[in-house]
C-alpha cells in the first residue's frame, strides 16, 4: 500500500466514521474500574477483572470500560477516580474497602457519575455499596479445616482489621471448632492487600508455630506458594480459584463472582434505573462459589463442607447462629438467634475462644 | 509466650527474607560510591524477577535464572547508564522513570507466568556442617544464594577499600573533575558501576520471584527497592553496615510476624511499624555526628559529568 492509497483508505474510513455517527442512537456508556493490586494478582482484583469482562461480553458497543489497577487506598484513590469522571465514566467501581472515604469525596464533586464502592458502608444519593458473604464461603472452609488439621492449629493471615476479615475469622473458627473441638487458631495481620513477600512470611511464621492449615484474606497466591514448600500443610484459594495449587496445598476456595451483580448494575444504568443500594449477596446469589474440592480432601469431609454449602445457599442455615458468645465470655447470640447484617457489617469483636486482640 | 518462637528457626527466615534487598542495597551502594544516583532499583528488581523467573521455568534451572535475572537487570540499567552519562538526562527523573517503565515491562512479559511454579533452588549441601548443633540450621542449610550475597559483602568492602580499582571509583564519586584531570575514564567507570548495581539488583528480584515467594506476580517487588535505596543511606555508605540494615529491617519484618502467629500480646500496629521505626532511630543515631556521616557520603552523587564542563 503506498501513502496515497493509505490516506484515501483512512479518508475513506473518517467519512463512514462520520456517516456512522448520527445513526448510533447514544454514545456508549464509559465505565471505570479502579483495582487495589495488579488484575494479574490471580485473586481480589483479578476477580473483578473478570467481572468488567462480562460487562464488556455482555453489552458490547453499548459499553466503554477502562479500569486503572494497582491504585492505592488513600488520597491517590481520589484522584485516579476524579480523572476517569472528567474523561467521561459514567459509572465507576471501586473495588477496595480503603477507597470509601475517597469515593465520597469524589463522587459529592461529580452528582452526575454514578459509583459503586465493594465492602464499604458509606452510601450517597450516586453511591451505592455491594458486597459478598465471604464468611458464608468461610464457613465452608472452616469445617474442611477443622477435620483436616493433624496439630489442630489453623492460621489465617488477616489483611487490616475490618469487618469483612473479622466476620470471615469468627466463621472459620465457629465451624472448625464445630467440628473439632481440639481446635485453635493463630491470626496474623500483614497490614497489606498485596505484598506477596510479606504473605509468604506471615505464612512460613503459622507454620513455623505448627499451623497446618493456612487461611489466608489477602490477594495473591503466596500463602499457597509458602505452604506448597511444607509437606503436610494445606490452604485455599482466596478470591479465586487459585487451581494451579490444586490438589495440595489448595484443597479448595472461595470464589469471588461478581459478574451477575456487574451486569445487572450496567443494565439499570443504561435503563436509567440506577439508583443507590447496598447489596449483599452470598452462596445462593452465586455471588460467592466454593471452589471444587480436591482429592487430597476425604469423600466424607467433602460431603459434609458441600452439604453445609448446600444449607447456607437455600438459607436454612446462617453461619453465625446461636448459642454464641464474644471473646469476653459475654452473650452474643441466643440459642438459635441468627446475627443481624447490621452488626455483622460492623462486626469488631472475636467470639469466644479465639485468642489474640484485634488491633483497633 | 515469647518461648515457643524457635530463635533458631527465626535468625534462619530472617536471613532468606533479608537476602533480596541485601543484594539490592549492595548493588546500589556501589552505584552510589561511583557518585551515581540510580533510584530504579526497584524497577531493575521486579525486571530481574520476571527474567529469572522465565529462564529458570523455561530451562529447569534456577542457576540459568539468576544468571538471566542479573543479566536482565544489568541491561535495564545500561538504559539509565546512556541517558544520564551520555545524554546528560538528570538521575532522578530517569531513575523513577526506571522504576515506572521496569514495572510495566514485568507485567507485560509476565503475562503468560501467573501461577507457575518454578523448579525448586536446592540449598546448599554442606555435609557434617549442616548437622551441627544451632550453628547448623541457622549458617548452614541455606540455598547458594544466601552464601552469594554473603560473599558479595565481602568482595565490595574489600574492592573499595582495599583495591586500586575501588579507590578509583571512589575519586569518581567523590569529585569527576579531579578524576577526569589524572586521567580517569569517568563515564565508563560509572557505567561500570551502574551495570553493577542493575545486576544486583536482578539478583535480588530473582530471589524473590525463585526462592523467597516463589512464584511470580506482578509487582511482586512491592517496594522492596525503595527500602535498598533508603538501607545505602542508613548504612552510610559502607559495606558492612548494609548487611546488619538489611539484616535489621529483613529481621523486624519476619520477627513481628512470628510474635502474632506466636500470639504475644503486643499490639499488631507497633509491631508493624517496628521496622521503618527502628530504621528512623538508626538514622538519627548515625546522623548525630554530623561531620562524619556527611565524610562518608560521595560529594559528586547524583552530579552529571562531561568532560567540557
Amino acid at each position: 500500500m503506498n501513502r496515497r492509497t493509505l490516506l484515501k483508505g483512512s479518508a475513506a474510513a473518517l467519512a463512514a466514521v462520520g456517516l456512522a455517527r448520527p445513526a448510533l442512537a447514544q454514545e456508549p456508556l464509559k465505565i471505570g474500574f479502579i483495582y487495589v493490586g495488579p488484575i494479574g494478582d490471580l485473586g481480589w482484583s483479578f476477580q473483578h477483572d473478570q467481572g468488567r469482562l462480562a460487562v464488556e461480553e455482555e453489552f458490547g458497543d453499548r459499553v466503554e470500560t477502562v479500569y486503572l489497577e494497582s491504585v492505592p487506598e488513600g488520597a491517590d484513590a481520589e484522584r485516579a477516580m476524579t480523572q476517569m469522571a472528567l474523561q467521561g465514566c459514567k459509572l465507576i467501581f471501586a473495588t477496595s474497602f480503603g477507597y470509601m472515604d475517597p469515593v465520597i469525596n469524589v463522587a459529592a464533586k461529580f452528582p452526575d457519575v454514578m459509583f459503586e464502592h465493594a465492602t464499604g458502608y458509606k452510601r450517597a444519593d450516586n453511591v451505592a455499596t455491594y458486597d459478598a458473604r465471604f464468611y458464608e464461603g468461610r464457613a465452608v472452609m472452616g469445617t474442611i479445616a477443622g477435620r483436616m488439621t493433624k496439630s489442630n492449629k489453623i492460621g489465617y493471615i488477616g489483611s487490616f482489621p475490618i469487618p469483612e476479615v473479622i466476620q470471615g475469622i469468627n466463621s472459620t473458627f465457629i465451624h472448625a471448632r464445630k467440628v473439632n473441638p481440639e481446635v485453635e487458631i493463630s491470626v496474623v495481620w500483614a497490614y497489606t492487600w498485596f505484598d506477596p513477600a510479606k504473605e509468604a512470611d506471615a505464612a512460613k511464621a503459622l507454620i513455623e508455630q505448627g499451623v497446618d492449615v493456612i487461611l489466608a484474606h489477602t490477594d495473591s497466591t503466596a500463602p499457597l506458594a509458602e505452604a506448597a514448600k511444607t509437606e503436610g500443610v494445606i490452604g485455599f484459594g482466596q478470591a479465586s480459584d487459585m487451581l494451579d495449587f490444586a490438589p495440595s496445598p489448595r484443597v479448595s476456595a472461595i470464589v469471588d463472582n461478581w459478574a451477575p451483580y456487574y451486569i445487572d448494575r450496567v443494565q439499570k444504568m443504561l435503563d436509567g434505573a440506577w439508583t443507590s443500594t447496598a447489596t449483599w449477596g452470598g452462596i445462593g446469589e452465586g455471588e460467592v462459589q466454593i471452589g471444587e474440592i480436591t482429592s487430597a480432601v476425604p469423600e466424607e469431609v467433602k460431603a459434609e463442607a458441600l452439604a453445609l454449602a448446600d444449607a447456607i445457599a437455600k438459607k436454612e442455615y446462617h453461619p453465625f447462629t446461636g448459642p454464641l458468645n464474644k471473646q469476653d465470655g459475654s452473650a452474643w447470640l441466643a440459642e438459635g438467634e441468627t446475627a443481624d447484617d447490621a452488626t455483622l457489617a460492623g462486626m469488631n469483636f472475636f467470639v469466644e475462644g479465639i485468642s489474640g486482640d484485634i488491633p483497633s | 509466650m515469647i518461648g515457643s518462637i524457635d530463635p533458631i528457626l527465626l535468625i534462619a527466615s530472617l536471613m532468606v527474607a533479608s537476602t533480596p534487598i541485601l543484594l539490592a542495597a549492595l548493588g546500589e551502594l556501589v552505584v552510589e560510591k561511583a557518585g551515581v544516583l540510580n533510584l530504579g532499583v526497584e524497577g531493575m528488581m521486579i525486571t530481574g524477577a520476571i527474567a529469572g523467573f522465565i529462564a529458570a521455568v523455561e530451562t529447569g534451572s534456577p542457576f540459568a535464572g539468576f544468571v538471566a535475572a542479573a543479566a536482565a537487570g544489568a541491561a535495564l540499567s545500561l538504559i539509565f547508564a546512556l541517558l544520564t552519562q551520555f545524554l546528560l538526562s538528570n538521575q532522578v527523573a530517569t531513575g523513577l522513570a526506571l522504576t515506572l517503565f521496569g514495572i510495566g515491562f514485568s507485567a507485560l512479559i509476565g503475562q503468560g507466568y501467573t501461577g507457575i511454579r518454578p523448579p525448586a533452588t536446592p540449598r546448599l549441601d554442606l555435609g557434617p556442617l549442616s548437622d551441627l548443633p544451632v550453628i547448623g540450621p541457622i549458617l548452614f542449610r541455606h540455598d547458594p544464594m544466601v552464601y552469594v550475597s554473603l560473599a558479595l559483602v565481602v568482595a565490595v568492602g574489600l574492592f573499595l577499600r582495599r583495591s586500586r580499582a575501588g579507590l578509583i571509583l571512589r575519586a569518581v564519586g567523590e569529585s569527576h573533575d579531579a578524576a577526569h584531570a589524572l586521567g580517569y575514564k569517568v563515564v565508563r567507570i560509572r557505567i561500570l558501576a551502574i551495570l553493577f548495581g542493575g545486576a544486583c539488583a536482578g539478583l535480588g528480584g530473582a530471589y524473590l520471584s525463585l526462592v523467597r515467594v516463589p512464584q511470580w506476580t506482578e509487582g511482586m517487588t512491592a517496594g522492596a527497592g525503595w527500602i535498598a535505596l533508603a538501607i545505602v543511606v542508613f548504612a552510610s555508605w559502607r559495606p558492612g553496615r548494609v548487611l546488619a540494615g538489611a539484616y535489621l529491617f529483613g529481621g523486624v519484618t519476619v520477627l513481628q510476624l512470628n510474635l502474632q502467629a506466636a500470639g504475644v500480646a503486643i499490639p499488631v500496629q507497633y509491631l508493624s511499624m517496628a521496622p521503618y521505626l527502628i530504621t528512623i532511630l538508626v538514622l538519627v543515631v548515625i546522623s548525630a555526628d554530623r561531620s562524619r556521616a556527611a565524610l562518608n557520603a560521595p560529594a559528586a552523587l547524583g552530579k552529571s559529568f562531561h568532560a567540557s564542563s
